[in-house]
């Protein structure tokens, strides 16, 4: 939308102010196809994911939380809210950057190569970031790191210059603080 | 009340509980044993049409006219596919159809089996809902959800995808009774501190317009009785989309015409100066708003929709009620009436005085000829011929659909069938059909293009096989109109592949498929052969040829504000060249 939005004269004013990240929590049943609606939406008209993390979370009741990070302007994440909420089978969706408390987390595996000074470097700056070491060789360690993404960011731009090869993540889970849910 | 049969036979059982007549369809091998089940019954009646696309949009054409949902029936793999561009038309104009699809057996699905395709995913994004059905025990509660789904808050296109070995198997049907959908429950009932708000901002404003749209014929009768009690306490000038026409009466006092892209010069003018813009069950299409950054730019803006969605999506709204038409217009009657709040008579005296000196600029004025039919004539003929009775108006698209909507002009709503945001030539014949099978003793015309009629001319058949006397009204202008008059103001005149080349001859073509044909081209002679065409008792096809080369204005060009219209006359100021009016922005935009 946002290229679209720049070069028409159509272009709404309300694509002016600037772009913003947002996590959103989707409560969706678990029935097939209940993602490629999600992820079509998205494609569809021409929105941003920057990561889209689920799994059901009530088993009996088969529902399935999606958390959705995804970026635009504030107008453009009010659009993307009220689409979701017009597909069928999603129960609520809850913008958690709306929320005054908010915690996000994700887990990633690095795995890192070296050997001598800089694996020991490795080894430090693990502790440091409290990562788990859940593999190792003589010349590599797979790191287990959970935390927001920017810690991740963080620990991973540490690792580049020591021999990072490679990282798998899981994407952003994110839930309120505080007793109430969403 | 739990009944056991066969999965064929709850989908006939469930049409008739939905209170489903008719059903529009076309045969093939996945969906056989529904065949074989509605033969052995009469409740539901089966209109065998000539092309999948021709169900969908006779299904839209019995919807819209009706209120009720459409329902059509097509096999599996290119019968799906072919009734996707209906869907697709249905999404955009929020009408409600269930369409059944037949899939090949659930055990086949993925292997590329005979006639097999991806019908859910393929109809993801054009249906409101779908659903592919894999077990006899999920059908009755899938067929009436679909039904729930097509007809609440905001109307759409929902398919039932049916593999053949469902419908071969024994289960136990339930009725629709205990229909409670656990994730889809639109709000209907409008906010009631913001109605009071909103009927507050009414009483101040000094330059008022209610804009109403789909969204009033969607909501029922009773709606559109609101909007005129509520036009009527006022006093307010009003003007309609396309898709709204009918719900206030074109003969009533307030009545500006339509307003958009070729909407009338007072009512673009009344939405570009007014000051409070009460918006009801329309949603801002680029049609309307021209260009969006000097749109109503001096306005406060109210906006009732159910679809939280068509809030804010490209123009900013002050305040937004969400719900049903006609439950917000019913609130706001009455807190205008139980407040004893009054208009601002003086200062809308003066609004209707600026008002009445853009009316006088008489935008829909054209040149008239006494040689040749000039296609607003041809409309304006049809419609003092036909105003009395009990008439239906169905159209194409293009620049006959426009003069249709300028000079026809509407009383009552669910009388216009037309195909407003996709845009889909080819719909008038088909929805005409849809709309005389549900109204079987009336006038039913469809005011077509030359070339957009080609698009499912083979519906002419099934109008036939069922006596259906609908009449195609062609404006023969012998090219694609609108496109020639886009290429005309914007490509520099070069007329590329917009000629009509190698039609047909009309009236042997309506002969050949057993209906009457009739050719006019001269406008003495109009009124004697629209008088034979309604006569007729049977399917008509009026060839009537029109000026090649009319435009169709008044026009928003391309990226344009509302008060930057073109009208005829303009057009026919020697050295005024409309191609130079629109930049080169504007010429990016549809
Ligand atoms: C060649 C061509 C030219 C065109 N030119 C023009 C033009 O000049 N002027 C023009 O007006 N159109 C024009 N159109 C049509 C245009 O493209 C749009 O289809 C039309 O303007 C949309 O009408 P609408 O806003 O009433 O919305 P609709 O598409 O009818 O949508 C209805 C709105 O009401 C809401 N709604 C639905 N049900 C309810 C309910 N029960 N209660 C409350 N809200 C409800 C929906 O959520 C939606 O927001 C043209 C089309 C073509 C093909
Ligand atoms: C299926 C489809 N294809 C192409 C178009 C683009 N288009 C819009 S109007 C038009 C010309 C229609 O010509 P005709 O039916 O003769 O109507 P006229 O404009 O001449 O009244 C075309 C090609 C369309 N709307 N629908
Ligand atoms: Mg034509």
């Amino acid at each position: 939308m946002n290229a679209i939005a720049a070069l028409s004269p159509y272009a709404s004013a309300l694509a002016k102010s600037g772009t913003e990240r947002h996590t959103l929590s989707v409560l969706v049943d678990n029935e097939p196809g209940v993602l490629a609606r999600v992820v079509g939406l998205f494609s569809g008209r021409g929105y941003n994911i920057e990561s889209l993390t689920v799994a059901e979370v009530a088993h009996g009741e088969h529902l399935s939380r999606i958390t959705i990070v995804t970026t635009g302007t504030p107008e453009v994440i009010d659009q993307i809210t009220h689409q979701l909420e017009r597909i069928v089978p999603i129960h609520k969706v809850t913008d958690l950057s709306m929320q005054d408390r908010v915690i996000e987390r994700e887990l990633a595996m690095i795995k890192v190569h070296g050997t001598g000074e800089h694996r020991s470097e490795a080894l430090r700056l693990s502790e440091a970031f409290h990562a788990k070491v859940i593999d190792a060789t003589i010349e590599s360690f797979i790191f287990e790191l959970t935390g927001s993404p920017a810690k991740i960011d963080d620990f991973v731009d540490l690792m580049r210059p020591i021999g990072l090869v490679e990282i798998s993540r899981t994407g952003v889970a994110a839930i309120t603080r505080g007793a109430k849910g969403m | 009340m739990s009944k056991q049969m066969t999965g064929a036979e709850m989908i006939v059982e469930a049409l008739k509980d939905q209170g489903v007549d008719t059903v529009f369809g076309y045969p093939g091998g996945a969906v056989l044993p529904i065949y074989d089940a509605l033969f052995q019954q009469n409740a539901v009646q089966h209109v065998l049409v000539r092309h999948e696309q021709g169900a969908a949009h006779a299904a839209e054409g019995y919807a819209r006219s009706t209120g009720k949902v459409g329902v059509l029936l097509v096999t599996s793999g290119p019968g799906a596919t072919n009734a996707i561009t209906g869907l697709a038309d249905a999404l955009l104009d929020s009408i409600p159809l269930v369409c059944l699809t037949g899939q090949v057996p659930t055990h086949l699905i993925g292997s590329d089996a005979f006639q097999e395709c991806d019908t859910v995913g393929i109809t993801r994004h054009c249906t409101k809902h779908n659903y592919l059905v894999r077990s006899i025990e999920d059908l009755p509660r899938i067929l009436h959800e679909a039904f729930y789904v097509a007809r609440s808050g905001r109307p759409g296109p929902v398919v039932v995808d049916l593999p053949k070995d469902v419908q071969f198997a024994l289960g136990l049907y339930q009725g629709p009774l205990n229909v409670q959908h656990k994730t889809y429950q639109p709000k209907l009932k409008g906010d009631a501190d913001r109605i009071r708000e909103a009927v507050e901002m009414m009483a101040k404003a000094k330059r008022p317009v209610i804009y109403s749209g789909g969204g009033v014929i969607n909501s029922g009768p009773h709606a559109s009785k609101l909007l005129r009690e509520l036009v009527e306490l006022t006093g307010f000038p009003i003007t309609s989309t396309l898709m709204g026409l009918g719900a206030y009466p074109a003969s009533g006092d307030n009545w500006l015409g339509m307003l958009g892209m070729h909407g009338t010069y007072e009512a673009n003018h009344t939405m570009h100066d007014c000051d409070v813009m009460i918006a009801i069950g329309a949603r801002f299409d680029d049609r309307i708003t021209g260009r969006l950054d000097a749109f109503s730019p001096g306005s406060k803006k109210i906006h009732i929709d159910i679809d939280p969605s068509s809030i804010n999506k490209t123009v900013k709204i002050d305040l937004a009620i969400v719900g049903d038409c006609a439950n917000v217009l019913g609130d706001m009657i009455s807190v205008w009436r139980a407040e004893g709040l009054k208009a601002d008579e003086e200062a809308l005296a003066g609004w209707w005085k600026q008002i009445d000196h853009w009316r006088a600029r008489k935008s829909l004025a054209y040149r008239a000829s006494k040689t040749t039919i000039k296609p607003q004539y041809a409309v304006q003929r049809l419609y003092e011929l036909t105003k009395d009775r009990d008439t239906y108006i169905t159209t194409e698209v293009g620049q006959h659909q426009m003069w249709a909507a300028q000079h026809y002009h509407f009383e009552e709503p669910n009388r216009w069938m037309t195909s407003g945001g996709l845009g889909t030539m080819g719909y008038g014949l088909p929805a005409a059909i849809g709309t005389q099978m549900a109204h079987p003793k009336s006038l039913v015309i469809d005011i077509a293009g030359e070339a957009s009629i080609l698009m499912n001319m083979q519906e002419m058949s099934t109008a036939v096989q069922y006596r259906l006397p609908v009449k195609i009204f062609i404006l023969n202008n012998e090219y694609m109109g609108m496109v020639r008059q886009w290429q005309e103001l914007l490509h520099g005149g070069r007329y590329s592949e917009s000629y009509s080349a190698a039609l047909p001859d009309f009236v042997k073509l309506a002969e050949a498929y057993g209906g009457k044909g009739i050719r006019c081209s001269d406008p003495a002679e109009l009124d004697r052969a629209i008088l034979e065409m309604i006569d007729y008792p049977g399917p008509v096809i009026f060839d009537c040829i029109v000026s090649k080369e009319e435009n169709c204005f008044p026009m928003i060009p391309s990226g344009k504000a509302h008060n930057e219209m073109i009208l005829a006359e303009l057009s026919d100021d020697a050295g005024v060249e409309i191609g130079s009016i629109i930049d080169e922005k504007g010429k990016m935009l549809v």
